[in-house]
């Protein structure tokens, strides 16, 4: 028993310094050495490209509802997944009817991944189809030509990866940053041009 | 039909892992895998111990238990007094007693239940120091039990099953630290993060928004905690965080970890008992439930969400999007959440509380069969080859013969340690559900009404009796009743199934074989393997169908009803 016990602490602590301290921080050394940009978050001047975040302009294209509900409090850290509504539940009912109503009152025709919670509640992208059905509405405040803007959606459209992983997807943040640049391309072109 | 080529590309993954990690294995446990000698042999000197030197079942058990107490000390220790403690850079403070208490058990048991938010509870040095550490270290556990147990059932008139201390030292060592840190380097490149450096803030200047983003040592802690079927995950929202899981990439990476030393086990099960076709038979069972489980739970998850679709505003074309990704969709979602609960992982890619109910069902299922298919790593093994016994038993009664398996006849005493091992599960989930059903504390937890609210707290027992992790997380677990009772039943869950498991393997191991004649039941042909998963349904389909009934089905009944 006090042989176990001797030999149980000692090899806790060998285990706690070998993979607790060893493994990680060479871990750590090993991805800041590698991949530096994706071990430090995947950040843009604007943001990461892997946390959703609110788009409060019906000049940008939107995310997911949930990233508006946890985004936006100053000064604290981003606590993910925290909503968990049952399949029968009313209030998801409610919520959806809801989401839907303010999308309609933009001129967004409702889709599945616009009117549902994310499980991280962070989600940073949407499908496709979610964002050809805000095409209308972004062009429109921003003035710019629709087809355009749905070039320009096509064109940030991410495959399957390896072309049957998971599902097709649109980035939030890497879509509102090209519309960006391509309303001041637009507006900078008409300008010189007039 | 890219979920096709999906579940093709992971039978092709797991087919190889089956035969050459399930070699390795065998090469490592039977001590001729020596490259990291250099550790290994410094550290059975700093133990005094001989390495070739064999313990009884007895010992063996109490060395086990022993090191897993000092283990449940230790992690609560550096819970209690991480607010003094460096790696600190959000200055949290110490983690309460119950949660600690919790938490400590949920992760030496390899169940990582998680009553706490990771990014705003536990500091960087809890994360990798009490956390990480005991990911690794539970597994190991978990693999020696059922090397322990197939030791027992390969050997003739032994009075010895291993030596616990090597076969932690060795399973760390060899297996799980070097596919940890190698498929830790893959979850960085594709976007997991992995820094000391603290949150950091961002500010959209394109509409002005500020965010504060936690961050940590995450990607390497994901490997190890999809290799050793633990499901801990650094944030709260688990697989599902971009910064766990980023791409579909990931998650296929997820599900290969969890179910690779599961599956390989049988073959270093058929190795060692010198007939590859043993073992095959046990993967075979194991791989016909877990096919049925991911049928029912992908297919119910392409069906629309009961609650959304009666708001009228969408076509669920899609499928159940409530509480999924958009970069994964529903049914990946499901293969990833599928695997975790048909391991001890735990982990979830998707809101198992937002599942349809047939397809929460299928979660909770692959928990109330015994979590064998193919199970945590070991756990899986040790906990089948109970049912086995159990099937041998049950044939020998149906022709009047002694039972045998693998040549070893199956007696009053193996047939008792065998049905002990397999009701321990289910009496301490039911019990206690019952009991939380009863007491004011235990209604308190559930955040749904109705019969999902019923679910919520049977799902949260079964998942923590069988050391599995995941939840219906709408469950607020981290109250002194859940925290306490959740404890006890990770402990039973982990121990009381462990120590017959070993004093199977002593009795076992004392035993001679007798040749096999015509009279023997076959253990390696597809009637066994049908009988097997007709004892693992019976049992598993008997204890928890009335429960069951209560929640997610009369949920999926109630048709057009909301709650």
């Amino acid at each position: 028993m006090t042989a176990h016990l001797r030999r149980a602490v000692v090899l806790a602590l060998g285990f706690l310094f070998l993979l607790g301290f060893v493994y990680p921080l060479a871990g750590t050394g090993v991805a800041q050495l590698l991949f530096k940009h994706q071990a430090n978050g995947s950040l843009t001047a604007d943001g990461s490209t892997l946390i959703g975040q609110s788009w409060p302009s019906p000049r940008f294209f939107q995310g997911r509802p949930d990233a508006s509900v946890l985004t936006n409090k100053p000064g604290q850290v981003v606590v993910s997944g925290t909503e968990q509504l049952g399949p029968r539940s009313k209030e998801l009912e409610k919520l959806v009817a809801e989401r839907a109503a303010r999308l309609r009152k933009e001129g967004i025709t409702p889709t599945n991944d616009l009117v549902t919670n994310s499980a991280s509640l962070v989600d940073p992208d949407i499908s496709p189809r979610s964002a050809d059905a805000q095409v209308a509405a972004v062009a429109r405040a921003n003035g710019l030509p629709i087809a355009a803007v749905r070039r320009l959606v096509a064109s940030q459209v991410r495959a399957k990866q390896l072309g049957f992983l998971g599902a097709p997807y649109v980035n939030v943040l890497d879509l509102n940053r090209a519309l960006v640049r391509l309303e001041r391309a637009t507006h900078r072109g008409a300008a010189s041009g007039r | 039909m890219g979920y096709l080529w999906t579940i093709v590309a992971l039978v092709a993954v797991l087919a190889l892992a089956w035969r050459f990690l399930g070699s390795y294995l065998v090469a490592v446990y039977e001590g001729r895998v020596h490259f990291l000698g250099w550790i290994e042999r410094p550290v059975y000197r700093a133990l005094s111990l001989d390495p070739e030197a064999e313990q009884t079942w007895q010992r063996y058990a109490g060395a086990l238990v022993v090191f897993s107490g000092v283990a449940i000390l230790l992690t609560y220790l550096i819970l209690r007094i991480q607010g003094s403690l460096p790696f600190n850079p959000q200055h949290l403070a110490g983690v309460s007693p119950a949660l600690s208490w919790n938490t400590a058990v949920s992760f030496v048991t390899n169940t990582n239940w998680q009553n706490y938010a990771g990014e705003t509870t536990m500091s960087y040095l809890s994360q990798m120091a009490a956390l990480t550490v005991q990911q690794f270290v539970s597994a190991a556990v978990g693999i020696a039990v059922a090397v322990a147990l197939i030791r027992g059932l390969s050997r003739k008139g032994s009075r010895t099953i291993g030596n616990f201390w090597v076969d932690l030292v060795r399973g760390t060592l060899y297996v799980l630290v070097p596919i940890a840190f190698i498929s830790g380097i893959a979850f960085v490149a594709q976007g997991a993060v992995q820094t000391l450096a603290g949150p950091v803030t961002v500010h959209d200047a394109l509409t002005g928004v500020t965010q504060v983003i936690p961050r940590g040592p995450v990607g390497f802690m994901e490997s190890i905690k999809q290799l050793g079927t633990n499901g801990g995950g650094f944030f709260n929202a688990n697989g599902a965080h971009p910064f766990e899981d980023p791409t579909a990439l990931t998650l296929f990476l997820s599900i290969s970890l969890i179910l690779c030393i599961p599956v390989a086990l049988t073959y270093t099960f058929g190795k060692m008992v010198g007939s590859l076709r043993q073992g095959f038979a046990l993967l075979m069972a194991m791989a016909i439930i877990f096919a049925a489980c991911l049928a029912v739970t992908s297919y119910a998850e392409a069906q629309p969400n009961p609650a959304v679709a009666a708001a009228h505003v969408v076509h669920q074309r899609s499928g159940n999007m409530q509480g999924k990704e958009a970069r994964f969709g529903p049914m990946p979602t499901s293969l990833y959440d599928v695997t975790a609960t048909q391991t001890s992982t735990g982990a979830v890619a998707g809101a198992n509380d937002s599942f349809t109910p047939i397809g929460g069902l299928g979660l909770m299922a692959g928990m109330m069969l015994g979590e064998v298919s193919p199970g945590g790593v070991g756990s899986g093994l040790y906990t089948i080859l109970l049912f086995a016994l159990i099937t041998v038993f049950l044939g020998g009664l149906m022709i009047g013969r002694t039972p045998e398996y693998l040549g070893k006849k199956i007696q009053a005493r193996e047939v008792k340690l065998a049905a002990l091992g397999v009701l321990v599960m289910p009496i301490t989930a039911l019990v206690l559900t019952a009991l939380a059903m009863s007491l004011h504390a235990g209604r308190a937890g559930p955040s749904n009404l109705g019969p999902h609210g019923f679910s919520e707290i049977l799902y949260a027992f079964t998942s923590q009796a069988n050391n599995n992790g995941s939840a219906f997380a709408g469950l607020a677990g981290n109250s002194a009743f859940y925290n306490v009772t959740g404890g006890i039943a990770m402990l039973l869950g982990r121990f009381a199934i462990i120590v017959p498991v070993l004093a199977l393997a002593g009795t076992l191991a004392a035993k001679n074989v007798v040749p096999s004649s015509s009279g023997t039941f076959r253990t390696d042909a597809p009637l066994f393997t049908g009988l097997l998963i007709g004892v693992i349904v019976i049992v598993g389909g008997l204890t928890f169908f009335p429960a069951v009934s209560l929640g997610p089905i009369v949920e999926q009944l109630s048709h057009g009803r909301l709650f």
